[in-house]
Order: structure tokens, then sequence, then C-alpha cells
């Protein structure tokens, strides 16, 4: 227990690390061994991850199960970790999704193959991701923050798709364009805190105090670099076609956990360190939030390729996400929290099975498939649970998410204009139509119909065992997240009313 | 006069060894030729043992104040010799297959290192330009010492050319200094410049014509032109030792000389080193954009780092304090950090250039035959792109730090820039090297063992550095000046 307290959370992130070198130390031609070491350690950190929810006191505010070590004295970084509500479910997430990823490619290893170089960049990358949701000091997140980058640009193109070498590196140089000015604004921010430091936490109490022209600076240095990973519109174009080319692991790790980073800065960074810029710039984010959620909407309804349209659509559920951020209210910034572990575990599911039905087809055109539920009823129920999840379904994980951060826009933070926000509550509201008309038209082409003519007595194989198993708990999250809201939302109440504080709220 | 030995130790250490080469070569006949590189390598190595042997000591001072032997010129002096080392170890087998006169290579080679180490300690005018041109004139030779290829006589003669043209530039700025002030010890100056401001035009004049000089040593923009032409057309080893150790001597002589003679007049040149920095950086990565040679693409490279490193210069205040502590320290630091990923960089150069050829075009697919060197160019690479964890991620943090301090957000901004410009070209490589089929390039590239130990100590320090950069920046923070 004690062990679990003070070191528990590095040693799960750091874990993935270990897995990978022991990784790059097997022979190639091991594939099972590779697979197996995969397996074990993204399983460890989960387990870990698990465990850590007994020392974890939910009716608290405030980090907990912290670490705080010096590491570069001579600029005044520190190794500080910990987690509060709004990072627990997120690192939980990063645990689950990267865990059956390792289940899901013990069998299906995408073109060309080599599962040591594959998984050994995944577990790198979890390191990167499970290291950013618990970093307490501007510098170590940094670190993590841009771990990410480099697996990711490999994972894309060596094992994506025919666009690969441009989305791998417009993504590279994209992500990176962002964070060089989020570290400019974490530099800014350490020069003007009296003391100076990076530690987040000392800053939520200092950065409040700065003078409002240097808050509205620093934080669109750094809003650069969260709104880009985000994505949010206008930044959102290296989003489809790094999701598109990418590997279906890939995909998932992209849209479940990537993805959250960017927002999750914004919670854990801009917002509380600098309230002042928070409502200066609030409606603008909520602007560009609306813009993403009904430009993506129409985007989608225009694609032809299903993971295409699926990376389209997750540009407008993390505008959902931003709009319940740009409120400043509790009610909008629980929403934005279990909007992000929602759309994680439904869009992780979607890319899923995207990545299934390539594997069948061999195609993802919409227009090519057709008659899914006739040839492969399982997987054809599956897409039609997941995508009516998507588009916000009452009783399912997408519900709570977009519809709170609706209802919070009618009711923003009292020192924003309520009018604007009811002008976002609206736009927003057509979007979830137009989502809903998107995904059910995708649902009738693919699911419905005639079965394209090249299938016609061919046999496809349906949903198998291991993909059962690398989906079911999505798919129970996606029910049990949607049946009992208050599963992430006792999670995240605590620290988000901590987080309000600053307004007043 | 009275000359403290002590402190000249690791020079005449140094003396010694290089007679030792040049005495060697003598007596050895054409085939036991390489028997001189355990020679240079001992003398260097015992340089370095002088070297740390004073490392702690109290401040020395001898030879009438000219020579200095402080935590600085400590720190220095030991990069300057792990440089020459890696480059000793990188050398033995190129020269060898290549036929290039060792002798001449290594006694060479220890001269130009000489020069290094007294510039470091060097705290007066005159020191600094012997010790530059101790530096300098061994180097054209080494330049070209690839005889019958005429691209390293166009490599040596372009370099001695410019050089000497630099040189005399800044002879004449460092006399108009003289004529000024009456002196030529850098503390004096300081002294005498604050005091007589009626002369301040004329000394203004001096510094510009002196940075001019110091600008071809260091390969700033507009004075970088001989440096593409020169790294491609010497012996590799000599572009590393080129692109590292005799930039850095540039730079810690143009170092001292700013901030300690010409730190009072900081308002009236900062501005200068501001857009010559910026200028430096955005040609130099511009251009590597188009390059498809790997050491002319690694020699624009080395002209964007050296805006990284002017940099902080450009934020220096003529009242002192801390922010010139910190620019001054986060020069030194990226110094430090930077010649281990270039040395890595261009030693993995060589170990794959001998086979496979030195165009970028030839790397297409490297990771498929040679994994171990395309894994070891990608850290070298993406360390120098300034990705972390590895250690050029930190050199370039810590001149971001500074130049925030200064509160010159605009500079932050350019070099933030920069560097995603910089990647471009640093992926191009690696997308090469594992995104493109195999292709057919050798397979399973032999690598000599001292080449493999260059590269192997090259990519720990970028390891190493990269998670723990408190390493560099403590060095960095002892060794100020200021």
């Amino acid at each position: 227990m004690d062990f679990l307290t003070h070191s528990g959370l590095s040693v799960a992130v750091f874990l993935p690390v270990v897995g990978a070198a022991l990784i790059v130390f097997t022979p190639k031609e091991r594939e099972r061994t590779v697979q197996i070491l995969s397996l074990l350690f993204t399983f460890l950190p989960l387990l870990i991850g698990i465990l850590l929810l007994s020392p974890y006191h939910i009716g608290m505010t405030g980090m907990q199960l912290e670490t705080n070590r010096s590491w570069i004295p001579s600029i005044g970084a520190r190794y500080h970790v910990g987690v509060d509500g709004i990072s627990l479910p997120l690192l939980e997430l990063t645990f689950l999704v990267t865990f059956l990823c390792a289940i899901y490619s013990m069998k299906w290893l995408p073109e060309p193959r080599n599962a040591k170089g594959l998984l050994s960049l995944m577990l790198l990358l979890e390191t990167g991701m499970a290291g950013t949701f618990i970093s307490l000091d501007l510098v170590l997140f940094f670190i993590f923050w841009e771990l990410v980058l480099v697996p990711m640009y490999f994972m894309i193109g060596l094992w994506g798709g025919p666009r690969r070498e441009y989305a791998a590196i417009k993504f590279f140089l994209y992500t990176l364009f962002g964070s060089v000015f989020m570290l400019l604004g974490f530099l800014a921010l350490y020069f003007r805190s009296t003391p100076h430091t990076f530690d987040i936490l000392q800053l939520q109490q200092i950065g409040g105090s700065l003078p409002a022209g240097i808050q509205n600076l620093i934080f669109l240095g750094m809003g650069i670099g969260f709104a880009i990973k985000v994505p949010m519109w206008p930044f959102h174009t290296w989003l489809p076609d790094a999701h598109t080319e990418a590997p279906t692991v890939g995909s998932v790790l992209l849209a479940a956990i990537l993805l959250k980073m960017g927002t999750y800065g914004f919670l854990r960074i801009s917002i509380p360190i600098l309230p002042h810029a928070a409502r200066t710039y609030a409606p603008l984010i909520g602007v560009l939030a609306v813009i993403g959620i009904v430009y993506a909407a129409l985007n989608c309804l225009a694609q032809t390729d299903l993971k295409r349209m699926i990376a389209f659509s997750s540009v407008g559920h993390m505008g959902f996400v931003m709009l319940g951020i740009a409120t400043l209210t509790q009610v909008g910034i629980n929403a934005a929290v279990f909007g992000m572990v929602a759309h994680g575990v439904i869009t992780g599911m979607l890319f899923f099975i995207a990545g299934s039905i390539h594997e069948r087809y061999h195609t993802r055109e919409i227009p090519a498939l057709g008659g899914m539920s006739l040839r492969v009823p399982v997987l054809g129920g599956l897409l039609a649970f997941t995508a009516i999840a998507s588009l916000g379904f009452p009783g399912l994980a997408g519900f709570w998410g977009e519809v709170l951060a609706l209802l919070s826009s009618y009711n923003p933070l009292s020192a924003l204009s309520s009018h604007t926000y009811r002008v976002f509550m609206v736009a927003g509201g057509i979007g979830t139509v137009l989502t809903a008309g998107y995904f059910l038209w995708m649902l009738q082409r693919v699911n419905l119909g005639k079965v394209p003519a090249q299938w016609e007595g061919k046999t496809l194989i349906d949903v198998q065992p291991l993909e059962m198993i690398a989906w079911a708990p999505l798919l129970l999250l996606t029910l049990a997240l949607g049946l009992f809201p208050r599963l992430i939302f006792d999670v995240t109440t605590h620290s988000v009313i901590g987080l309000t504080k600053v307004f007043g709220g | 006069m009275h000359i403290d030995y002590a402190a000249v130790a690791p020079e005449l250490v140094l003396t010694a060894a290089l007679c030792a080469v040049l005495i060697v070569d003598l007596v050895l006949g054409e085939n036991r030729k390489f028997l001189i590189m355990p020679v240079a390598l001992a003398g260097v190595a015992g340089t370095l043992v002088a070297l740390v042997a004073l490392a702690g000591d109290p401040v020395r001072t001898t030879l009438g104040g000219m020579f200095v032997v402080d935590s600085f010129a400590v720190t220095l002096k030991i990069l300057f010799c792990v440089a020459a080392l890696l480059t000793l170890a990188m050398s033995y087998d190129y020269l060898r297959k290549d036929g290039i006169a060792q002798g001449e290579f290594y006694f060479l080679l220890l001269c130009s290192l000489l020069g290094m180490l007294t510039i470091a300690s060097s705290r007066d005018l005159l020191p600094i330009f012997v010790s530059l041109e101790l530096v300098s004139v061994p180097a054209f030779v080494l330049a070209g010492l690839r005889k019958i290829d005429v691209k390293s006589n166009e490599a040596a003669l372009k370099f001695f050319l410019f050089s000497i043209l630099s040189t005399a530039v800044m002879l004449f700025g460092m006399s108009l200094i003289y004529g000024v002030t009456g002196t030529t010890n850098l503390a004096e100056i300081a002294v005498h410049l604050g005091a007589v401001p009626v002369l301040r035009s004329i000394a203004v004049l001096s510094i510009f014509f002196i940075v001019v000089g110091f600008g071809f040593k260091i390969s700033a923009f507009p004075f970088q032109w001989w440096v593409p032409d020169t790294y491609e057309g010497s012996p590799v080893p000599v572009a590393a030792f080129l692109s590292v150790a005799s930039k850095t001597a540039g730079f810690v002589g143009l170092l001292q000389i700013m901030f300690i003679a010409f730190g009072g007049l900081a308002d009236v040149w900062r501005p200068f080193i501001a857009a010559v920095a910026i200028l430096t950086m955005t040609f130099g990565n511009l251009v590597a954009l188009t390059q498809r040679h790997i050491i002319r693409l690694l020699a624009y490279s080395s002209i964007g780092q050296a805006g990284y490193i002017l940099l902080p210069l450009a934020v220096v205040n003529a009242n002192g304090g801390s922010v010139n502590h910190e620019a001054f320290a986060a020069s030194i630091a990226y110094l430090l950090i930077y010649a281990f990923m270039e040395m890595g960089a261009f030693s993995t150069a060589v170990a794959y250039g001998r086979t496979g050829g030195y165009f970028v075009d030839d790397y297409a697919g490297l990771g498929y035959r040679a994994p171990g060197l395309a894994v070891v160019m990608t850290v070298f690479l993406f360390s120098l792109a300034g990705i972390p964890p590895l250690a050029g991620w930190a050199a370039k943090l810590f001149i971001f730090r500074a130049v925030i301090d200064g509160h010159e957000y605009y500079l932050a901004a350019a070099m933030a820039v920069n560097t995603v410009i910089a990647l471009f070209y640093y992926a191009k490589v690696v997308r090469l090297m594992f995104f493109e089929p195999a292709g057919d390039g050798p397979v399973g590239v032999r690598v000599p063992l001292l080449l493999q130990a260059t590269i192997t100590v090259s990519a720990a320090m970028v390891l190493v550095v990269g998670i723990l950069p408190d390493l560099a920046a403590h060095l960095a923070r002892m060794s100020t000046l200021v």
C-alpha cells in the first residue's frame, strides 16, 4: 500500500518504457514473445492503475498520490506528479485502451507487420500519454507531451495507409509548431511568477495575480499548442489525414487518448493558472467550438471513407468538450471531462470497428459496403450500437457529455454574456441534429441495403473471439457510463469545484 | 615574469605530444604510420588528465593577466579535448582507407587543439587573436588533405581566403580598440570604454569589425558562404572537427570579448546581434531544406544552430545582472550539448558513407539494411531538431529560457518558427531511412571499433543529458564569466 501511494503512479507510467526496452532486445523473428511482452507491459500499468483506486480518496479536492522530487535544479524544474479527479479518469482510460490495443495486436498487425517496431512504439506512446496526465510540472509535462510525437510519427509513417508519409509529417510538424509556442508560454509563466516556478500547483496560486495583458499573451501561446492537439477548428486539418492513414491501433490511441491531451492542457494549465485570460478568451473558444461542431458535422455528411468520417466526427465531439470548457462553469467542465472519457471509449471503439471492416472488405468506402448486418450481423450490430452511442443517444455514454455541455451554455459563468452562449447552444443543438443525421445515414448505407455484387456468395468472417475480448470493456463502459454517469461525475465533481473556485463559482 | 606552470600544464603536455607525433612520424615507415594515432590519442588523454587535475582549483592567473585558468576555461578545455578524442577515434579508419597522410593529420589536429585550449584561457585581445589563428591555420591544411580531390582543394582554398579576410578585419577592429583604450586586456577595455564616451563611435565601429571577424569563424550570416563547400570537400572527420571544435573556439572568443570587454555597450550592439542571429538561423534552416548531400545538410544545419547559440547575446543588457548570467550560461550549455549531437551525426555519416555514400538519397531504406545505424542517426537528427527527451531539447530550452528572461519575445518566436522549419529536413532523412523500401544499398554495414566508440559515446551523452539536463546546465552555470 505504501509503495502504491508513493511511487505507484510513476511505476505505472514508466513500466511501458521498460517493456519497450525489453522488446527492442528481443529478436525480430520471435513475434509471439514480442506480443506477449507488450500484453504484459500494458497489463501491469492497468493493474496498478486499478489498485491505485483504493488509496485514492474520491471525495477529496486537490492532488493525491503525489511525488515531488528534485530533477533539474538549475532551471527549477522538478519531478512532480500526482492525480486528481480530472486526470484520474483520463489516466485509467489511457491504461485501459492501450491494453486493449495490445490484445488486438495479438492477432491483427498492420502491414508490414514488424510487431517489434509497432509494439515498442506503442509502449513508448503509452508512457508519453500517461505521463502527460500526471505531470504537475510544466517542464515534465512538456517532455511527456513531446514524447508522444515521435512514436506516433513512426506509427503513421510506417504502418499507415497510402498517404501515410504526408499524414505523418503533417502531424509531426503541426504538433511541433503548436508545442514550441506552448513551451514559450510555459517559460513566460516561469519568469512572470514570483518566486519563479514551473510547478503547476504553485502557479495556480500565483498566476491569477499576473497583469491582464501578460495573462492574455501567455494564454494565447499555450492555447495554440493545446488547440492544435484538441484539435479545434481551424487547427484541425492534420487530424483527418493522421486518423485516416494511421493503422487501426494508431487511430484508436490518437482518438481515444491523444486528443484529450489538448483539452486536458486547458483544464490543468491554461484555465486554472490564468483565470482572467480564460474569461477573456472563453467566448472565442466557444465560437471556435461551435463552428467546429457544425463544420465537422457537415464534413461528415460529405465523407465516403468510413475512417475519415469518424475522424471528422471527432472534431465535432471535441467541439462539445471545448464548448463545455468555454462556459467556465461546474456543469460545463464536468460535462467536458465526461465528454472526453466518453469520446475516448466510443470513438476508440468506432476506429476498432472501422479497422475490422477494412480487414474484411479491404475497403472503407461507404458506398462499396452495404448490407453488413446481413453478412456479418454481429459486427454490423456493434457498429450500430457504437454509432448510436456516438450520436448522443440517451442511456449511452455519448449522451451526458453533449447534453450537459449544451445545458451549461444556457447558463455560463456570470461574467460571460449569456446571450452569446445561448446562440452557441442553439448552434450546438443544430450540430447534434446533423450528427444524428450523418451517423444514421452512414448506418443506412453500411448496415442496410443490398450486399454489393462482389461480396455475393463469398464468406465473410464475423466478429472473432479475440476481437470481442478487446472490445468488450469498451462496449460495457459505453453502456455503464450511459446508465450510471455518476461513475465519472463522482470522481470529477470535487476537482471541478476546486477548479471553478477561481471564478467565484 | 613569473609563470605559473601548473596553470599551463595541459598546454605543455599537449605541446610535448604534438612534438612527439612529429618525431614518431619521421621515424615510422610508410606502412606503420597508423601507429601515430595512439601517440596522439595518448597526448590528448594526458592533456585531459592535466585538465581534470586543475578542475576545482581556485582561479589561477599568469603571464601578466593574459592567461586565466578558471572553471570556464577548464570546462571548455575539457570539451575541446573530448571533441578531439572523438575526432581522433573517428579519423583512424577513415585516414587509412583514404590514404591521407596520417602524420600531418594528427600533428595539425593537435596544433589546432592547442589553439583551442589557449583561447579558453585568454583574457586579452592579443592571445585571443593568436589562439584563433592557431586554431585556423592548421585547419586550412587539414581541409585540403585529400590532395588529389579537387573539392578538397577548393575546400581549403575557400576556407583560407575567407578566414584571412575575416582575420584582417578583426585585427583592424582590435587595433582600433587598442587605439581608443590604450590596452588589450579585456577587463581594462571595459573600464576604459566606460570612462571615455567621446570615442564611443570609434569603439562601436571596432566592435562591428570584431563581430564581423568572428562571424566568419562561427559561420554567422552573411559570413557563412565558405561553410558548406569546405565541409563537403574536407575529409569528413575534419568537417566534424570544424563544425564542433573550431566553431566552439570562435564562440568562446566572441563570448569573452562581448561579455567582458564590450558588455557596457550592449545596448548598442544588441540589435545588430539579434538581426545576425535571426538571419543566420533562418538562412541555415531554409537552405538546408534543399540539400541533397548529407554533409552539406549538416553544414547548413550547423549554420542554423549557430544562430540559436548567438541568440542569448541579443538579450544582454548593459547593466549586467542575472539576465547576462543566464544568457552566457545558455550559450555555453548549448555548445556543450551541440558538440555531442553534431559529432554523433558526423560519425554516423562516416560510418555509413564509406560503403553507402554521402548523398541523402543513399540513406533510403537504411532502417531495413542497417537498423542500428539508422536508429542512432535518428537519435542525433531528432536531438538536433530539439525533440525531447534528447539532449538537443534541453539545449533549446536553455536558449528559450534566456531569451524570455530578457523579455525578447519576438526572438523566441523567431527561434520557435525556425525549430519547426528545421524539423522538416531532419525528418526528411529519417523518413527516407524508415519509410522507403530497403533499396540496393549495402546491407549490414560493418562499423570499425573506434568509430563505434565515437557513436556510442555521443549517443549516450545525448540520451543521458536529455533526461538529466542539469549535467550540462550545471557546468554551464558554474563556468560563467559574467
